[in-house]
C-alpha cells in the first residue's frame, strides 16, 4: 500500500527535469576532471624532476612550489587564481564570463593536482633500487633506454595505487569550482533546494558521485591486475 | 699482450681512501679471484673496473688500449662510455634483473637496444632480431634453463635468477666477465649451482674476476688470487702460493679463520 502510494506521489515529469539539469552538471564535473588529469598528469612529472634537480635553484623553486600548494586549500586557491588579478593587479585577466571562470578554475587544479601527482611520481622513482639503474650502466645502455626500457614500468606499477587514491579524490573535488561560480553537479543539485524547497536533487547528486568513483575504482583495478605479472 | 691492465688505481670517498694503488694484470683466460675480509675495497675495485665509480687515480688498459687514465681529462661522449664498459661484464651480488621482462627478454634486451644503432637495423631487422634470439636461448641453454625462458624473475629461485644474470652479461661478449660476491645472496644448496656455471665459464677460457667468500671455490677455479687488505693488495700469487704458503700473517689468519684448509 504504501509504495503504491510512494510511487504516486512521484512527480515524474520533475523528476525528469531534475536529471536532466544535474546531468547538465555532471557533463561540466567530467570536463573538469578529465581536463585536470590531461594536464596535471605530465605536469605532475615535469614537477617531480625538477624537484629531483641537481640544480639548487630549480629544486628549491619545485619544493617550495609543492609545498605552497599541498599547504594551502584548493579553495584558496581557487579564490586567489580567479579574482587575484583582478583585485591586486587591477586587471582581470580572466574576463567577465563563464569560459575565463572556468579556465581559471582548470589552472587551479591542474596545479593543484600536478603537485600531488609530482610528489607520488618523486616516490615512485626514488623507490626504484639503485641496482636496476646499474645493471642497465653495465649493460651499456643509454640513460634515457635505462629510465624507459627498465624503470619506467616499475614506477608506473608501484604509483597506481596512490594515483587511483589522488583520482578518486579528484573526482569529489570538482565540486568546489562553485565557489568561483563555474557550475557543475553539485550547483545544480543546490540549486533546487534555494529554489524549490527540496532536497532529493542533492541526494542523487551523490549516486552520480558514487556510480562514477565506482566505475574508475573498477578501471584501477583492473589496471592493477594488468600489472600483476612482474613483481617489484 | 695482457688482456687487462690495472695501474695504480686510487679511490677516495671524501676523506675515505678505499683503494690506495692497486696494479695487476691479467692474460686471456684467467681466472683471478679477489678475496679478503668485507670493507677492504673489493666491491669498490671491480666497481671502478665497470665504470661505476671514477677512480681519482690510475689507469685501466684493455688488449693495449687505455680505456681509462685519471690523469687524462675524459670528454669522452656517453657513447665511448658505452662502447668502453662493453670489454666488461658484471654480475651483481643481488642478481638486479629487471622484473618486468621474462628471463629471455632480460638476456636479450641490452643487445637489442643496441643493434638498435646499426645503420642496417631497420632494413635487416627480422634476421638481426631472430639472430640475437637464437643466440640468448643458446646462452640459456648453458647456464642450464632453456626450460625457463619465458618465467619472470619473480618466479625462480635465487640460484637460477643468477644464472640468467651471468647469461645476461654474457650476451654482450664481453673481454673480461666480473662476479661480485656471486653467491652470498644466496643459501648453500643453491651456491652449488651457480659456481658450476662459473668454472664452465673457466673451462671454456673465459677471462674473469670473481669477488668472492668462497674459498674453496678461489682454490679450485682460479689461476690467480689477490688479498686485498685496507685498500690495497697485501698478497697475490697462484692458489697455491695463497693457500699453502701465505707470507702473511693476515693472510694465514684470513684462510685459518674461514676454516678453507
Amino acid at each position: 500500500m504504501f509504495e503504491i502510494s510512494f510511487f504516486a506521489q512521484l512527480d515524474w515529469e520533475q523528476i525528469r527535469e531534475v536529471l536532466t539539469s544535474l546531468n547538465i552538471g555532471f557533463v561540466k564535473s567530467l570536463e573538469i576532471f578529465f581536463l585536470t588529469l590531461l594536464g596535471s598528469l605530465p605536469l605532475g612529472l615535469v614537477i617531480a624532476f625538477g624537484s629531483m634537480s641537481s640544480v639548487g635553484i630549480i629544486r628549491w623553486f619545485n619544493k617550495l612550489l609543492v609545498w605552497v600548494i599541498r599547504g594551502t586549500p584548493l579553495m584558496l586557491q581557487l579564490i586567489i587564481i580567479y579574482y587575484g588579478p583582478g583585485i591586486i593587479l587591477g586587471n582581470n585577466w580572466w574576463g567577465s564570463g563563464s569560459t575565463g571562470r572556468f579556465i581559471a578554475a582548470m589552472i587551479a587544479f591542474i596545479l593543484n593536482y600536478a603537485c600531488y601527482f609530482s610528489e607520488i611520481y618523486r616516490g615512485g622513482i626514488e623507490g626504484i633500487p639503485k641496482g636496476q639503474y646499474e645493471a642497465g650502466e653495465v649493460l651499456g645502455m643509454t640513460k634515457s633506454q635505462i629510465f624507459f626500457k627498465v624503470v619506467l614500468l616499475q614506477v608506473i606499477k608501484r604509483i597506481i595505487p596512490p594515483i587511483g587514491n589522488e583520482v578518486i579524490t579528484l573526482v569529489k573535488d570538482t565540486s568546489l569550482v562553485r565557489v568561483i561560480a563555474v557550475y557543475e553537479l553539485m550547483w545544480d543539485g543546490q540549486n533546487y533546494i534555494k529554489s524549490e524547497g527540496i532536497i532529493w536533487p542533492m541526494l542523487f547528486t551523490g549516486v552520480y558521485y558514487l556510480l562514477f568513483s565506482g566505475l574508475l575504482t573498477i578501471f584501477l583495478g583492473w589496471l592493477e591486475k594488468k600489472m600483476d605479472y612482474f613483481k617489484v | 699482450m695482457a688482456i687487462l691492465e690495472v695501474k695504480n688505481l686510487k679511490k677516495n670517498f671524501g676523506e675515505l681512501e678505499v683503494l690506495k694503488g692497486i696494479d695487476f694484470s691479467l692474460e686471456k683466460g684467467d681466472v683471478m679471484a679477489v678475496i679478503g675480509s668485507s670493507g677492504n675495497g673489493k666491491t669498490t675495485l671491480l666497481r671502478c673496473i665497470n665504470f661505476l665509480e671514477t677512480p681519482n687515480e690510475g689507469e685501466i688498459i684493455v688488449n693495449g688500449e687505455t680505456l681509462f687514465d685519471a690523469s687524462e681529462k675524459d670528454n669522452s661522449s656517453e657513447s665511448d662510455i658505452r662502447k668502453k664498459r662493453l670489454h666488461f661484464g658484471l654480475v651483481f651480488q643481488n642478481f638486479n634483473l629487471f622484473p618486468q621482462y621474462t628471463v629471455l627478454g632480460n638476456v636479450m634486451l641490452a643487445k637489442e637496444l643496441l643493434e638498435k644503432e646499426r645503420p642496417d637495423y631497420k632494413q635487416n631487422k627480422k634476421q638481426i632480431k631472430a639472430e640475437i634470439e637464437a643466440e640468448a636461448r643458446k646462452l640459456l641453454d648453458e647456464v642450464g634453463l632453456s626450460d625457463k625462458l619465458d618465467y619472470y624473475p619473480h618466479q625462480l629461485s635465487g640460484g637460477q635468477q643468477q644464472r640468467v644474470a651471468i647469461a645476461r652479461a654474457l650476451a654482450l661478449k664481453p673481454d673480461i666477465l666480473c662476479f661480485d660476491e656471486p653467491t652470498s645472496a644466496l643459501d648453500p644448496e643453491l651456491t652449488g649451482e651457480v659456481l658450476k656455471v662459473i668454472k664452465s665459464l673457466a673451462d671454456s677460457n673465459m677471462t674473469m674476476i670473481v669477488v668472492t667468500h668462497e674459498m674453496s671455490f678461489a682454490r679450485d677455479v682460479a689461476n690467480k688470487i689477490i688479498f686485498m687488505d685496507e685498500g690495497k693488495i697485501l698478497e697475490e700469487g697462484s692458489p697455491e702460493d695463497i693457500f699453502e704458503n701465505p707470507k702473511h700473517e693476515r693472510v694465514r689468519e684470513f684462510i685459518g679463520g674461514i676454516g678453507a684448509i
